[in-house]
């Protein structure tokens, strides 16, 4: 991992950052394997540079972003988050990269276009898990927000964490963060993002629709059908004795900035 | 030593099949499990219960394939399942949940993926209280009908075992498999006792 020029940026609050090693070691990347240590383990054969982001579809201007160059850019801002898993644990994770709304404010979506399309990245010779027979997951893994959530002010594309770039484990070379969502919506090593006017398919939706929502926004209030969401485990206790479990926040406690989002929307029913 | 170990083999068994368990909570208390060791702790206290039930079903199968007594360990196996299913549901409650008896009561209420779970320890009850020569001598026959909702038991924990990942997997798959296995290797058992029931009537 190469050291980012970085400079705080808003939302940050008060967060204390867990621990890198958990961050770095525990991931969900179905990519590299099914296992929380498959990424770390079975990702060192991916090289995530050189890499070209793609801003298309329904645009007037669309992008080819160098993120090789990105790295070097004094543009990136660091973010500290809440990332809260739809597995019931939670981390806090300082992000460093750029707000998404400033690549598709440059791109100029058309009037017309509503929702934003992620793919991520195909390459079963360097990536394990997408030549396994098993998950079923039909790569490559695909992800959607609505047009205004990617152009809220929290959404972040990240290419780095800790101030530096992000190890392939974590998403490298770009990810999509977005705090008030499941983890699972954080699609990783970006390499298209399309507008649309339609509302995209997103991968585990499409694996278990009962389950994984479109929107998949943090809510205590709408269990998983297979656990509560009220509550979460909380990452960074290496014992088991030590563990501690806190009350989980509405929209993972970004209420403020996202809820005018889904004003008069039935939260249950779009899970 | 042979002699005393034939005789005598539970006094090694019964604290060697406690092993796994102290092992875990060696391991989770000095960074062993990872970073979410709570989630791994419960999941693989889960895993050896369902792996001493089937070692329990597959004992009887086997029987036919060696010399060797193999039914007399059907009550170890059995007893460290349910022993092993206890502690899986204790963890979950007190590590897990922290005592949060709301989220446990809505869990037990509206979950399809705990109430199989605490079904199939609910059917292991009766049979590790029964599980002593005292109580085979008294209920006699009913003993071994009883005895045979191990199945039903082994079932409902597959399932549950199953739901407990996001997709299939190697794992669950290895397991499934071996349970399916063990299920169609007591057909020809369960058939036979089925058609002397019925050739017994008049």
């Amino acid at each position: 991992a190469e050291a980012l020029k970085t400079h705080p940026g808003p939302y940050s609050g008060r967060l204390t950052p867990t621990p890198e090693e958990f961050v770095t070691g525990y991931n969900n990347f179905y990519e590299f394997g099914m296992e929380k240590d498959d990424p770390v383990s079975h990702s060192s054969d991916f090289h995530p540079l050189p890499w070209t982001l793609e801003i298309g579809g329904m645009v007037k201007k669309p992008q080819r972003l160098d993120v090789g160059a990105l790295l070097k850019s004094s543009d990136i801002e660091e973010r500290i988050y809440r990332m809260r898993c739809v597995e019931a644990w939670s981390m806090v994770i300082p992000w460093d990269g750029i707000p998404l709304a400033k690549l598709l404010q440059a791109a100029e979506p058309d009037s017309a276009a509503k929702y934003v399309a992620f793919e991520s990245v195909v390459r079963p010779s360097e990536m394990p898990g997408q030549s396994s027979a098993f998950s079923g997951i039909s790569w490559p893994y695909v992800e959607g927000l609505r047009l205004d959530e990617a152009m809220n002010p929290l959404t972040l594309l990240a290419v780095g964490i800790y101030g530096e770039s992000l190890p392939n484990q974590n998403g490298a070379p770009i990810r999509l963060v977005v705090p008030w969502k499941y983890g699972f919506k954080g699609i990783k090593s970006i390499q298209r993002i399309r507008l649309t006017d339609k509302q995209p398919p997103t991968t585990w939706n499409r694996l278990a629709p009962e389950e994984y929502g479109f929107y998949a926004n943090v809510n205590p209030q709408v269990d998983h059908p297979r656990w509560s969401q009220a509550s979460e485990r909380v990452i960074g206790s290496k014992t088991l004795f030590g563990t501690k479990r806190q009350p989980t926040l509405m929209f993972n406690g970004y209420e403020e900035q996202v809820a005018d989002l889904y004003r008069g929307m039935n939260l249950h029913d779009n899970f | 030593m042979s002699g005393f170990v034939r005789r005598q083999w539970a006094f090694i068994l019964y604290p060697l099949g406690l092993l796994p368990a102290v092992w875990l909570v060696w391991q989770g208390q000095n960074g062993g499990l990872g970073a979410d060791p709570v989630n791994v702790f419960e999941r693989s206290l889960g895993l050896w219960a369902f792996r001493f039930l089937l070692i329990c079903l597959a004992l009887a199968p086997l029987q036919r394939m060696v010399r060797f007594n193999l039914l007399r360990f059907r009550r170890l196996t059995g007893l460290l399942a349910f022993f092993y299913a206890v502690l899986h549901l204790a963890a979950y409650v007190a590590l897990d949940l922290q005592f949060d008896i709301r989220i446990f009561g809505r869990d037990l209420m509206h979950r399809p993926f705990i109430i199989l779970g605490m079904a199939a320890l609910a059917l292991l009850l009766p049979l590790a209280l029964t599980s002593n020569r005292w109580s085979m001598m008294r209920l006699k026959r009913g003993w071994k009908r009883l005895h045979r909702l191990v199945y039903g038991a082994a079932v409902l924990a597959g399932i549950h075992f199953f739901l407990s990942f996001k997709t299939l997997n190697r794992t669950s798959a290895l397991y499934l498999g071996l349970l399916g296995l063990l299920l169609v290797a007591r057909g020809p058992l369960v058939w036979s006792s089925v058609r002397r029931r019925v050739a017994g009537r008049p």
